[in-house]
């Protein structure tokens, strides 16, 4: 299979199961076009008007060696692969809803702005350490962890954090364990000394911003209406520069509300920061800010202007890292990672205040999906099960797709909360992904 | 070749040898929280 497209006049051609990437020219590009159902000389004969046929005799020579060395039209050899990386499941990150609470209301907060559908509660340290003595019991021999500390919002809980981070910390050692500890904050409680004790105990944090103050605050307020943009932006700026403008992430959602989202990136980009992530929103259908089929021109547009934007910064030297753009295409994660995606369910769950493990933080609340309780330490192996044996093989509709080994199959909870079935791709998200992909790919093909 | 330049070779096909130690980040993790790309991670091992 090959996934061939043009941007901004750079032809690009993948070949998917091998990975190999490369740049035609128009010969070529065309000469592609044909090349499955004709012969040579047929192929000769169609493009002559418009090309010598020194020319297209080239390229086809050229796409021919390609082809004999593996790099075009090669087989998907992965599939029967699976098997072999069938270990026993193992849980190696956790999502920790460290509060089901929050000082804000956001419009479109999939924890129903902190509650996640049921009462507004804290994690308790305890509940906090059996999470971590859970995780290091499930992790078999994996060394490297992951802990999110998550909420509603983390930073009311925050000497929970504290004692969760300390007690993991001590247990490393005779685990033979490595946590890395990333912390997800809405940013309204930082001050100058938590700032100090997540630059010193988190590899990773996420601070929520959406852009524009006015696309801000629209979606992000507090229980009494008003717009966080002012009060945030300050705290936000300085963490980020306190951290080297690395290891962190101003993380934006956008909606159908601000469909001319590239605005935004481009904004926080201008106020300085280095690593963004602003991505779509998951929302329900019909709610009013989703973003529908009809929404796709528009958003395509964005992501192409975001792209030629990012790129003509790089070459002035003020560049930034938009997350989804990010592709790493000679050290990327092995061909295992990518067929089975994110992990929800098995590699990785979420556990609430009350210790309750659901496959992934999206799915919090929703007790079908109830896997456990910390405090009693079982898993339900058959949610285990379901969510590990989903792969790119087991989705018709990936198994198909040319962007398989970048996006994995994507999200099983967008595909759960639009299809009942985390076997079923959203379509939206599908379609953005490819658009991302393609972007990313074309920004490769200019060197950055 | 004067009419393709490759910019990425078979590295898929390569990461078969070594792959599937697990001990990499898991995506949503990193930043996301909602969705997901993978092959934006990286390797432990590189
Ligand atoms: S883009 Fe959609 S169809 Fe393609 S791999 Fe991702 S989830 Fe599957
Ligand atoms: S199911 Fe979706 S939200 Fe949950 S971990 Fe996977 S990509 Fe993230």
């Amino acid at each position: 299979m090959i996934h061939k497209f043009s941007l901004f006049g750079t032809n690009i051609v993948m070949d998917v199961n091998s990975g190999a990437v490369h740049i035609f020219d128009d010969v070529a590009y065309e000469v592609l076009e044909h090349y499955e159902n004709n012969s040579h000389e047929r192929i000769v004969e169609l493009l002559s008007p418009k090309y010598s046929s020194e020319e297209i005799d080239e390229a086809i020579k050229e796409i021919n060696s390609l082809k004999a060395e593996g790099m075009l039209y090669s087989e998907d050899v992965y599939e029967e692969t699976i098997a072999l990386w069938d270990q026993k499941p193992v849980v190696k990150a956790l999502c920790l809803h460290i509060c089901h609470d929050c000082n804000l209301r956001c419009k479109y907060c999939f924890a129903s702005t902190g509650d996640f559908g049921g009462q507004r509660t804290m994690m308790s340290a305890e509940v906090g350490k059996k999470a971590i003595d859970f995780i290091i019991r499930e992790s078999g021999s994996r060394r490297n962890l992951e802990v999110d500390l998550f909420g509603g919002e983390p930073l009311m809980n925050f000497e929970v954090v504290k004692e969760i981070v300390d007690y993991a910390k001590s247990r490393e050692k005779e685990f033979n364990k490595n946590f890395r500890f990333t912390l997800t904050t809405n940013a309204i409680l930082l001050n100058e000394d938590i700032k100090n004790y997540l630059n010193e105990n988190m590899q990773n944090v996420v601070l929520s911003i959406d852009g524009r103050r006015e696309v801000n605050d629209k979606m992000r307020y507090r229980v009494d209406g008003t717009g966080c943009y002012d009060d945030i932006m300050p705290k936000i700026k300085d963490m980020a520069q306190s951290r080297g403008q690395d290891n962190y992430y101003v993380r934006g959602t956008f909606t159908r509300e601000n469909l001319d989202f590239s605005e935004d990136v481009l904004h926080l980009a201008d106020q300085g920061f280095k690593q963004i992530s602003v991505e779509p929103v998951v929302a329900a259908k019909d709610i009013g800010y989703d973003l529908r089929e009809e929404d796709l021109p528009v958003l395509y547009e964005e992501y192409e202007k975001l792209a030629y934007e990012l790129v003509k910064r790089k070459k002035e030297g003020k560049g930034f890292n938009f997350f989804h753009f990010m592709i790493d295409l000679s050290q990327g994660p092995c061909i295992a990672k990518r067929l089975r995606g994110c992990g929800s369910g098995h590699e990785y769950v979420a556990v609430t205040p009350e210790g309750d493990i659901y496959p992934c933080h999206q799915f919090v609340g929703n007790t079908e999906f109830k896997m456990g309780n910390v405090m009693e330490g079982k898993l339900n192996t058959d949610i285990q099960e379901h969510f590990k044996g989903s792969n790119v093989y087991t989705k018709e509709e990936c198994s198909k797709c040319w962007a398989k080994f970048y996006c994995s199959g994507g999200c099983a909870a967008n595909s759960y909360q639009f299809n009942s079935d985390i076997n079923i791709p959203y379509k939206v998200g599908c379609e953005l992904e490819k658009k991302r992909v393609e972007c990313a790919l074309w920004i490769k093909s200019q060197g950055f | 070749m004067k009419h393709v330049k490759t910019i990425n070779g078979s590295t898929l096909k390569d990461s078969l040898k070594k792959g599937g130690c697990g001990e990499c980040q898991t995506s949503c993790q990193s930043a996301c929280k909602t969705s997901c790309t993978v092959a934006n991670q990286s390797c432990e091992k590189n």
